[in-house]
């Protein structure tokens, strides 16, 4: 399946935009997302972290992802 | 939202004044404030500007989340937390948390909470510039 991700900060920088598709083999987790990520943005290894998210909310490595779902990309945050 | 707590994401300058008038009550002794503001340098490193980038969504979620926390963990009666976005001179203001309360240290308390933790979770990104580049804080290692 196909997903949108969703990128800010520097990540916006690593992917090229603030929307990147990017295809996934269903079904289809966190964990698995990250691979591709990885392997397709090599510069998300060198963060000090990145978490992603699932409908505005911080998800695990094991949860599943639908591709109706909002996914983005979230790289160490810096609010205040 | 919680009728007690008030999340706002502006690209325009944040108002001491509105946050005050929010978490007014007759039934508080005391409100506590923490405001941020734009420093001029970081690690002896002479700051330009800020630019601060928000998802703006998840951003007043998480927010909200830490609000209830606090509520929860204090005897506290009204938040108010205001966050800014776009480019912010030295001396700007990004951030404003309004606490009130029946008595000081749990505002104290409830409003260092809440400064810490939105630092820690809320997607919110800082962009420091200075005279020979820009870096996104805390990206890297």
């Amino acid at each position: 399946m196909e997903i949108t991700i969703l990128a800010f900060g520097i990540a916006k920088d690593i992917l090229g935009g603030i929307r990147v598709n990017i295809t996934l083999n269903e079904p289809a987790n966190i964990h698995a997302l990250k691979q591709q990520l990885e392997h397709n943005y090599p510069p998300l290894k060198e963060l000090a972290s990145y978490m992603i998210a699932v409908n505005n909310n911080y998800a695990s490595d094991t949860q599943t992802i639908l591709s109706t779902d909002e996914i983005a990309l979230i790289p160490p945050v810096s609010g205040g | 939202m919680h009728p007690n707590i008030n999340i706002e994401i502006l690209s325009a300058p944040l108002e001491l004044a509105n946050c005050l008038a929010w978490v007014q009550s007759p039934t508080c002794g005391g409100i506590d404030v923490f405001i941020g503001t734009v420093r001029n340098a970081t690690k002896g490193k002479q700051v330009e500007k800020l630019e601060f980038e928000a998802y703006l969504p998840m951003a007043i979620a998480e927010m909200e989340k830490i609000a209830m926390q606090a509520m929860e963990q204090w005897p506290v009666e009204k938040i108010s937390i205001h966050h800014r976005t776009g480019i912010l001179a030295v001396g700007e203001i990004p951030v404003i948390i309004a606490v009130a309360a029946a008595h000081r240290s749990a505002a104290f308390e409830a409003c260092r909470y809440v400064i810490d933790t939105l630092k820690k979770t809320v997607p919110i990104w800082k962009k420091e510039f200075f005279a020979d580049g820009a870096v996104w804080v805390a990206a890297h290692p």
